[in-house]
């Protein structure tokens, strides 16, 4: 009989602190996956932001260096200036990418650093219990948007992917979703294109995962992914942004 | 012997960085240290090495952290609005671990101050400055030699006890031009088993600063704790002056100690025996040094450029019975030799008992 799937070599065999229904530990096969296929482990480092992302080192069989909150982009950037030869990830939620550390993502893009971003939006902080995110949808409920969010006092959703892919230095930028297994195989997609264009130094890469909280959205998976399809992509459209064929410098 | 040159005191810290095989630099602009990335900028690339100006001091110290974590000898240099920005990443960088140097050219504080020269960052400097029980190795040159000399040996002491390390200078060393002899010294390189290079022929390694296990940063904070002890005992950097019978001791660091020095020289010509104590190192502090002098000097004036800082750390350091005067000129007031002259002598003749402060 032909194996189809496997736990990927990378990933360590161990069960995952994440609450049920979570998407983490999808986001963090689907690396492992990338890892694997381009045969990069031995050279890989990666830079967790703070948030449920941090404990990738007990679940990914790489090097891993903490950031402090938001600024992953600024480490990575020391890394990669240092070791241009490696892999080097960033793993970031949504207040670590979009609130703290968006100077730092966006001059990071800006500089066309030849990093990788993983980012997992799922519209709250949720390490921290659930607050609003930047990304957090008009109306939702947070635990400090108790009556909604509102426009008038919390401003509105931010759009990453999109932002970033204004951006020359920018090489791959796109939004996928993993509330679905077809969805889940297209980010699979994503992540290896992201990993392909930092090997071939086209500058840098972005992924940005649309991903369930239901621990912190009040919900069961089951609706949690039926809210990702029809509240969350409604508003982050998934698809490509920006996606370069050939290097800026040539 | 190399032949002495005419240099500034912000071109040999850049020349000594590069020495002590310093090849990454990352900062942004602030006034009064612009000339130390402009020079950067300028000789990194010959060097093959790599100049990054940040978006921001937050981004500086954390491209410092990075390049640190993958095992590269890297700096930062800022001016204090811009050098507590960086707090965050120095607590981040002790917490794990990690070396590195940055220069502070301190302004005067606080808020956005002037661009003066002062002493106004000292507490910052020697306490840490961001959160958690840390400390940072702190240096202050008080020549340009030193700004030489002192750059080199901040990067091997930060190797040393993976520890982040401050050069603690101003405005004065910043820009005065003097001559310096750019030694070829032994530079001290330790290897970096723990850096992160990729996990090629052994097993992938962490560097972090995160403990949520019970009692594990209880143990993290005293496995520091020991480093300090460790650098206190065998890295304290000093200059003594001392002599027998001496009538008073002048403790004064940086661009303000080369003031003192000629304050003490017109009162030993006028017959006062004055001792004089110069901390190179500001963290470690040389209380030891202290101690032991006040054993027997009994009048000890701290002379410094901001409200009385580093007057805490030498009135701890002083022996039962001294009386501790301070003179402070914060805000950019320079003193004048004779001003501190004036200063010896009003202490030497003052009675016992009406010692402004008495330890």
């Amino acid at each position: 009989m032909q194996k189809v799937f496997a736990k990927p070599e990378a990933l360590i065999d161990t069960t995952f602190h994440f609450c049920p229904g979570c998407h983490h530990g999808t986001v963090h096969r689907l690396i492992c996956e990338a890892i694997d296929h381009y045969q990069v482990r031995e050279k890989t480092i990666g830079i967790p932001g703070v948030g449920c992302g941090v404990f990738l080192y007990d679940y990914i069989h790489i090097d891993v260096c903490e950031a402090p909150h938001g600024r992953a982009p600024a480490v990575a950037t020391g890394f990669k200036r240092v070791l241009p030869q490696n892999v080097i990830f960033t793993y970031q939620g949504d207040g670590d990418l979009g609130a703290i550390g968006m100077s730092e993502v966006v001059h990071t893009a800006n500089r066309g650093e030849n990093i990788t971003v993983i980012f997992v939006n799922n519209n709250v902080y949720g390490m921290t219990g659930g607050q609003m995110a930047p990304t957090t949808l008009l109306g939702q409920q947070t635990t400090t948007s108790p009556y909604g969010r509102d426009f008038q006092t919390d401003g509105y959703p931010i759009r990453m992917a999109e932002m970033l892919a204004t951006l020359e230095g920018v090489a791959f930028a796109c939004r996928v979703s993993l509330h679905t297994a077809a969805h889940v195989k297209k980010a699979r997609k994503a992540v290896f294109k992201a990993f392909d264009m930092q090997l071939k130094n086209m500058g840098f890469s972005f992924v940005e995962f649309l991903s369930a909280c239901p621990t912190n959205w009040g919900m069961n998976p089951q609706q949690s992914v039926e809210r990702m399809e029809e509240e969350m992509m409604p508003y982050y459209p998934l698809g490509t942004f920006k996606e370069r064929t050939a290097p800026d410098y040539l | 012997m190399r032949e002495r040159i005419m240099m500034r005191g912000s071109v040999a810290l850049a020349e000594g960085a590069l020495m002590a095989g310093c090849h990454y630099y990352f900062g942004y602009p602030i006034t009064p240290q612009n000339d130390i990335p402009e020079y950067f900028s300028q000789r990194l690339p010959q060097q093959g090495g790599i100049f990054i100006q940040a978006e921001s001091e937050v981004a500086s110290i954390n491209m410092l952290l990075g390049a640190a974590a993958a095992g590269a000898r890297a700096m930062s240099s800022s001016s204090g609005p811009g050098i507590s920005l960086m707090q965050e990443g120095l607590s981040y960088m002790a917490g794990s671990e990690l070396p590195g140097l940055v220069v502070n050219i301190t302004r005067i504080g606080p808020g956005l101050g002037g661009i003066a020269p002062s002493q106004g960052d000292y507490w910052q400097a020697t306490r840490g400055g961001g959160h958690g029980d840390y400390r940072l190795i702190v240096l202050a040159p008080n020549s340009v030699q030193e700004m030489y000399d002192l750059t080199i040996k901040a990067f091997e002491l930060s190797d040393k006890y993976r520890n982040p390390a401050m050069i603690l200078g101003d405005a004065i060393l910043g820009q005065m031009k003097e001559p310096v002899r750019l030694s070829d010294p032994k530079i001290q390189h330790l290897d970096k088993p723990w850096a992160l290079r990729g996990a090629r022929g052994r097993g992938p390694q962490l560097i972090k600063s995160l403990y949520l296990k019970d009692g594990e940063m209880e143990k993290h904070n005293w496995h520091l704790q020991e480093k300090y002890r460790k650098l206190q005992d065998a890295d304290t950097l000093v200059e003594a002056e001392l002599e027998d019978a001496m009538d008073i001791l002048v403790v004064s660091f940086g661009s303000c100690s080369r003031i003192v020095q000629s304050a003490v020289r017109l009162a030993r010509g006028k017959g006062i025996r004055v001792g004089m104590i110069r901390p190179i190192s500001l963290f470690p502090f040389p209380g030891k040094t202290i101690y032991e002098a006040t054993q027997t000097v009994k009048k000890v004036l701290t002379v410094e450029m901001n409200t009385g800082q580093m007057w805490d750390d030498v009135r701890l350091s002083l022996s039962p019975g001294c009386q501790a005067r301070l003179m402070a000129r914060p805000g950019g007031g320079i003193p004048s030799p004779l001003e501190i002259l004036e200063e010896i002598e009003n202490f030497v003749k003052a009675g016992d008992h009406v010692a402004k402060s008495v330890c």
